[in-house]
């Protein structure tokens, strides 16, 4: 069983989208609406990962091992300026498009395993971070045109 | 009449429910002056604030001279408030701008119109040149032109230089009114009447402290409340307004937790069976998703959060859901403060659940905090397109795009128009390089104003600035541009319940100043803004033509002025919107069969998640079939992105005065306007003064993490923990410039997600006594 290989993969994906959105809202303090809403979309990603701790501890006797690390680091450091913004939503989003595929995956674990409290968190965590998704996506879509044809 | 200073609601003409609110004339005139010298009388309604009281101007050797209400508008039945009796002196003023100014060698001088036109135009055609120009322009308007001059400057911004960066200071007065209602009803519109006030049996203000703000209506429920049979009455404010002196249950709320309130509120509302429940089945969606939510807020939460008593809850809870015709009312304590577009929302789905919608004494009036705020959100020059239209729907820009004779690729509709604070922020960057301001004054009005300042000096920033007197923000202009004013100029304008009013010129503009609408007519002519025919995109020349322009742009829509013209207003006086052919006489409430504007192909907004801004495609929202059913939106409560710690320990909440507009440019020129607030104070609690040693009248200095504040104390008026600054003043009419006076030194940037208002009631200061 491999379930314990996809928890500690989400458990990394959110924990690191949680500081990524941490160092964005550091680096682009003077966006004040990304400033504040990374802020609380890092919050989020936290809880994210303290729902998951007890899933992991009931599954970790199974794993065959240490989950091993599939994905790239995304993010690495922020940059400045209306294209640095641009650029680091960006990469905003494709982690959290990495956190949204594994929390299906993981649902879908969660059917399999007839474990309802697991398919809950997922089923609520999921929805948050097609939010963040959208949120995302709204912000860099206003930011584009300005930041690449105007600059 | 009575001292209206002192006595600013006037002498009660009490009435009972159902019965027509009594006529009482208020009259001003100039000392010594005579009703029987007037010249004449020229019809109009208060631009001094969003109340809509029709008022007729009284003209004596070609100055204006008074005024009286008008016996027979909807709005007022003959009531003045003390702004609109003292106020018109300002027009007489004699440091009015009489003549353009231009900056040379870094000072404003005199100079004339094609000077200052021509650098103004100038400066446009060199940005507009190349790829991305539209994106150097920047344009901030106001709350107080009329319809016909948001209309003109909707078209130059949107067909002719194809820019998406214009929004009004309605963005910090009344964005929230518009996203709520878009949120919960499909499309703005404010649902309710002021006629509601006569027939309800509750009244629930939230946020509102309308004795200040709407005297008038104040008066209205006033009377109501002395009549027979006396409407119930709710008040949430965290001060000791006359409204919550007077309500049967204030709630004085710790700022920034209306959300949880209203959670709690309609939790108690769910569980004791005090919804409609047919109504919910039949014309809502998200009923459940809501019960889930406030199930969350038991009484004994919602007091620890907002602290307040959870038997008062209960009691608050009680009123509104044994309330058969209920009548809400909403501004700035709810759209100016933490999770303002939720909390906003909250009130609309009280109303829906309980089925207090559409029917004589049932309504909503979410508020607006200008005179012509309305206008704005209506015609398009802040963060909307014209006629409610949908920026995400093609076929309306489309609409737009034929009815303007242009290639609809010009008109900017890839992402929501540019809000305010955006644009600030991009000319900051240096991005946006031109900003026309137009009859307001972001120097005193935006939050964190030392930024402020820092931007409007930048250089590199070309600064356009139309006003009647040399303001803070004029200051700082490349070019100064004089502009007529109400009564010097004829438009439209309509109020926070659809009621539209004519305000005709009465006299000649000072000096060389000029209407607003000329100004935008003529700067549109020598750029040579051009249509698909090559005709000339805005070919206007009057406003009665741009009124008619827009009555054509209006029709099919919910603020459908079809019905309207300048010859219907002249004979009677106010008229709601939508007024057509099928309805000449205005339509008196929106939503009274319960259908409400949510069609995918009709609504203005496919809707945006509360709690971050993200908008929701077409497809998401068709996905819901809405099919003219209203949105129960919920959210949790969040707190606020500022909130008190051991070095800043007070909650700062900014506000009006009853006696002052703006940022005073007209309201401190009447001399008993200004003889009533001459100058800033900070309310303080008691606990908190004894707490700093702070005695009552002492001089006290608040700061934020921002700036800071000096002004005299008064230790009454607020809830423990809070601190309340008017926000009118300035310094144009101080000798030393920038000196502690203004409330905005102390705010912070930060915006609701949704409206992307600013949250002016949120910072967190201190407060010290001064030396000596």
């Amino acid at each position: 069983m491999h379930v314990a290989h996809y928890l500690g993969l989400q458990h990394r994906a959110e924990a690191n989208l949680a500081d990524a959105f941490r160092q964005v809202a550091a680096a682009h303090a003077a966006e004040a609406d990304v400033f504040h809403l990374t802020g609380k979309l890092a919050a989020q990603c936290d809880q994210h990962v303290e729902r998951l701790a007890p899933f992991i501890e009931t599954y970790s006797a199974e794993a065959p091992d240490e989950p091993e690390r599939l994905h790239a680091d995304l993010f690495a450091g922020a940059r400045s300026g209306g294209l640095g913004l641009l650029r680091d939503l960006h990469d905003l989003y494709l982690m959290a498009s990495y956190a949204d595929i594994t929390w299906t995956v993981l649902g879908q674990a969660a059917a399999g395993l007839r474990d309802g409290d697991l398919a809950a968190v997922v089923a609520a965590c999921e929805q948050e971070t097609s939010i963040q998704l959208a949120w995302l996506r709204t912000r860099m879509k206003s930011a584009a045109p300005q930041a690449l044809v105007v600059a | 009449m009575s001292d209206r200073v002192a006595d600013p609601w006037g002498e009660r003409t009490p009435y009972g429910r159902g019965a027509r609110w009594p006529v009482r004339v208020d009259v001003q005139l100039a000392d010594g002056l005579s009703v029987g010298e007037v010249d004449s009388w020229t019809q109009s309604a208060s631009l001094l604030h969003s109340n809509g009281d029709a008022m007729d101007i009284a003209v004596k050797d070609g100055r204006i001279a008074g005024v009286r209400g008008r016996a027979t508008d909807r709005v007022n039945h003959g009531r003045l408030g003390p702004k609109d009796l003292f106020g018109w002196q300002a027009n007489n003023s004699p440091d009015r701008l009489t003549r353009p100014l231009v900056r040379e060698g870094g000072r404003l001088v005199e100079s004339d119109w094609d000077t200052a036109l021509g650098r103004v135009v100038d400066r446009s055609r060199e940005l507009l040149d190349g790829p991305g120009g539209w994106g150097r322009f920047g344009f901030y308007t106001s709350g107080q032109l009329f319809l016909e001059e948001y209309y003109a400057l909707a078209v130059i911004g949107k067909a002719g230089i194809g820019t998406p960066h214009m929004d009004g200071n309605t963005r910090l007065c009344t964005a929230t009114a518009a996203a709520s209602l878009k949120a919960s009803f499909g499309t703005d519109g404010q649902p309710g009447s002021y006629t509601d006030v006569d027939e309800c049996d509750a009244l629930a203000l939230w946020g509102h402290n309308v004795a200040a703000t709407q005297t008038v209506l104040w008066s209205r429920m006033l009377d109501r409340r002395r009549g027979t049979d006396p409407p119930a009455m709710l008040a949430v404010d965290p001060r000791h307004t006359p409204v919550a002196r007077e309500a049967d249950v204030h709630l004085a709320v710790r700022p920034g937790t209306n959300v949880a309130l209203l959670n709690g509120l309609l939790r108690e509302i769910i569980q004791n069976g005090w919804y409609d429940e047919s109504y919910v089945a039949a014309h809502t969606l998200g009923f459940e998703s809501l019960a889930r939510i406030v199930d969350g807020y038991p009484p004994e939460r919602v007091a620890e959060i907002c602290a307040v008593s959870a038997t008062d809850v209960r009691r608050a809870a009680e009123l509104l859901g044994g309330a058969r015709r209920l009548l809400s009312t909403v501004l700035q304590g709810f759209y100016q403060s933490n999770q303002a577009t939720a909390a906003a929302c909250q009130v609309n789905n009280l109303h829906l659940v309980r089925g207090m919608i559409g029917r004589p004494g049932a309504g909503v009036l979410q508020m607006n905090g200008q005179p012509t705020a309305e206008n704005n959100r209506e015609c398009g020059a802040d963060g909307d397109l014209p006629g409610f239209r949908n920026w995400a729907n093609p076929e309306h820009v489309g609409q737009l795009a034929r009815l303007w004779n242009v290639d609809q690729g010009i008109i900017p509709t890839w992402s929501p128009p540019t809000h305010a604070m955006q644009i600030f922020r991009y000319a900051e960057q240096g991005s946006i390089r031109f900003l026309w301001v137009s009859a307001t004054n972001p120097a005193v009005t935006l939050p964190d104003l030392a930024r402020i300042r820092r931007i409007l000096d930048q250089e590199g920033l070309f600064l356009v600035v139309q006003d009647l007197f040399l303001t803070e923000t004029a200051q700082f202009a490349d070019v100064v541009l004089p502009a007529a004013t109400w009564g010097e100029k004829t438009g439209t304008f309509t109020n926070a319940d659809r009621t539209v009013h004519l305000s005709e010129q009465a006299v000649e503009p000072p000096g060389e100043a000029r209407a607003d609408l000329d100004i935008f007519l003529d700067y549109a002519r020598r750029m040579d803004f051009r249509d698909r025919a090559g005709n000339p995109l805005l070919p206007w020349r009057t406003p009665e033509e741009v009124f008619d322009a827009w009555r054509a742009c209006s029709r099919g829509r919910p603020c459908d002025y079809s019905g309207l013209s300048y010859a219907k207003l002249r004979e009677g006086s106010g008229v709601q919107w939508p007024c057509t052919d099928g309805a000449p006489d205005g339509t008196e409430r929106l939503y009274t069969d319960g259908q409400f504007h949510t069609d995918p192909d009709y609504c203005e907004t496919y809707g945006q998640d509360l709690l971050t801004g993200a908008e929701f495609t077409g497809d998401e929202y068709r996905a819901k079939r809405p099919g003219g059913r209203a949105f129960l939106h919920a959210v949790d409560y969040q707190a606020s992105p500022e909130v008190p710690g051991a070095e800043y320990p007070l909650r700062l909440v900014t506000g009006r005065s009853l006696y002052h507009f703006h940022t005073r440019t007209k309201t401190a020129r009447a001399p008993e306007l200004n003889a009533a607030a001459p100058d800033v104070w900070v309310e303080l609690h008691p606990s908190d003064a004894a707490a700093a040693g702070i005695g009552d009248g002492e001089r006290v200095r608040v700061e934020s993490p921002r700036g800071a504040v000096t002004a005299p104390a008064r230790l009454s008026g607020v809830r423990p923990g809070v601190v309340f600054l008017p926000f009118h003043y300035g310094w144009w009419d101080s000798a030393d410039g920038p000196d502690g006076r203004a409330a905005n030194e102390l705010t912070l940037t930060a915006w609701d997600p949704v409206s992307k208002q600013p949250l002016f009631k949120s910072a967190a200061v201190r407060v010290t006594r001064t030396e000596g």
